[in-house]
């Protein structure tokens, strides 16, 4: 089965309104377009607010190691 | 902090130690495909976490997300498939669920669970990819001409490649470790095929004025005729940064990667690769990844509208000349004077005088980037 591509969500319709003429001149085709602009855009910022360290103190002593060696640090 | 990895994880899949000679000895029982050069850089560049967050070559779905929308099936940007073409006869015994023994130059360098076997229609990747289907455009070339068959999966790294730049290799963990050991939260990834003159440097320099550090990365690869060779352009940033930057706020360090020359798309993924290596922000050529008349002149640069959470800012510079009248550098956004008093840079001239044996001026390129470029005997590819 084909996966949806997209969903409905609610919004108030004088938020609507409101977006509506905010978008005004902006390029954006419709109002769906622009929520899903400002909504990527929020969502990727807290996405990196909650990304913890990839590294363990042993990867970071061995790369340390490399880099010395190859007169980086 | 240096950029988080695209998709919030930094992809690992070397394997090391135990694990490494355990599926080492399995992969001598194992069905092997033979890779050419670019496709096992493609192996090595996703065991790490080049293209993170992508764990092996795509399947299907993923593909049609990526040339539909731009975008993974889990919203997150992408631009550029990346795949694994592979003969039919390489798949006589081989079905879904099995794994693959990857080979170089008949070494296994990785192992493959194979998740899905597929076909794609190759013109409407190439239109969507390049924006054209025409064959005289190379990546369109490349594309009409691949394998018939896709293998998509996951997979892990059991041997490098052999690596004539291994001194400047770098990978997205180092690079990560030695920005942060540098004291930089701020970093600009500068791309590059060409030796520098002084309009490259001027544009490097202007980012540098807000950024903490430089991370030169040049691509070596496969390259056209006439084009620079990889140790010539590498000796030639060596010579620009010993002499004209402060050494603390540069790194240089090699993309080992075959340009696809997808123009707009190519920028976004050129983009995301750096914010892979922790680049904050991307320094963005108004014909990014060009060639020939494919691309409107800021084509490279519009693209980026589409990605608010794309997670590293482009940054998009305008050319540099030399003014006569403002007697310095100047761009567009800073000179007032007519074309005829502006001096401009192009890499095609600056080429066509060394090979004629003609030393650029100092107002083209820096004495010390021409001593190292003469230095070699021919320094451009040829036919």
């Amino acid at each position: 089965m084909r996966r949806r591509k997209y969903t409905t969500i609610s919004i108030p319709v004088s938020l609507y309104e409101r977006i509506k003429s905010v978008m005004e001149g902006t390029g954006f085709k419709s109002v769906s377009d622009y929520v899903t602009y400002v909504l990527r855009e929020i969502v990727a910022m807290h996405e990196r607010e909650r990304m913890a360290s990839p590294f363990s103190k042993e990867d970071v002593e061995r790369i340390k190691e490399k880099l010395r060696a190859l007169g980086y640090l | 902090m240096v950029s988080i990895p695209h998709g919030g994880r930094l992809v690992n899949k070397v394997a090391r130690g135990e694990r490494r000679r355990k599926l080492l000895k399995e992969a001598a029982a194992l069905p092997r495909v033979e890779l050419d050069s670019n496709q096992a850089l493609e192996v090595e560049n996703i065991a790490h976490g080049v293209y993170s967050p992508l764990e092996g070559f795509m399947c299907y779905e993923e593909v049609s997300h990526v040339l539909e929308n731009m975008r993974l099936p889990n919203d997150l940007p992408w631009t550029i498939p990346v795949i694994l073409d592979v003969d039919e006869d390489d798949l006589t015994a081989v079905k879904e669920g099995d794994a693959l023994s990857l080979t170089f130059l008949g070494k296994t360098i990785a192992i493959m669970e194979v998740e899905e076997i597929y076909r794609v229609d190759l013109n409407l990747y190439a239109s969507r990819v390049f924006g054209t289907a025409d064959p005289g455009h190379p990546g369109v070339f490349k594309v009409l001409n691949m394998k018939p068959m896709l293998v998509g999966g996951t997979l892990e790294l059991l041997n490098e490649m052999p690596n004539k730049y291994e001194r400047y290799t770098l990978h997205p963990a180092e690079t990560r470790v030695l920005f942060s050991e540098r004291g930089w939260k701020t970093i600009v990834g500068f791309q590059t095929r060409n030796a520098p003159h002084l309009g490259h440097e001027y544009i490097q320099k202007s980012a540098l004025v807000f950024t903490d550090g430089l991370f030169i990365n040049p691509v070596v690869g496969r390259k056209k005729p006439g084009d620079y060779k990889d140790e010539v352009i590498l000796k030639a940033y060596d010579a620009l940064i010993r002499n004209y930057y402060p050494r603390d706020s540069v790194v240089l360090s090699v993309l080992r990667y075959e340009m696809k020359y997808a123009g707009p798309r190519e920028a976004v993924h050129h983009a995301i690769m750096r914010k892979n290596f922790g680049c904050t922000h991307f320094i963005v050529g108004r014909d990014h990844a060009g060639v020939g008349k494919y691309y409107g002149p800021y084509d490279a640069w519009k693209i980026f509208r589409e990605f608010p959470d794309l997670g590293i800012t482009p940054l998009f510079v305008k050319e540099f000349f030399y003014c006569r009248k403002c007697g310095g550098m100047a761009s567009e956004k800073t000179c007032p004077h007519s074309e005829k008093y502006r001096v401009k840079f192009s890499g095609t001239k600056t080429r066509r005088m060394l090979l004629s044996g003609i030393r650029p001026p100092p107002e083209l390129m820096r004495p010390e980037v021409v001593d190292a470029i003469l230095r070699f005997e021919n320094p451009f590819v040829e036919e």
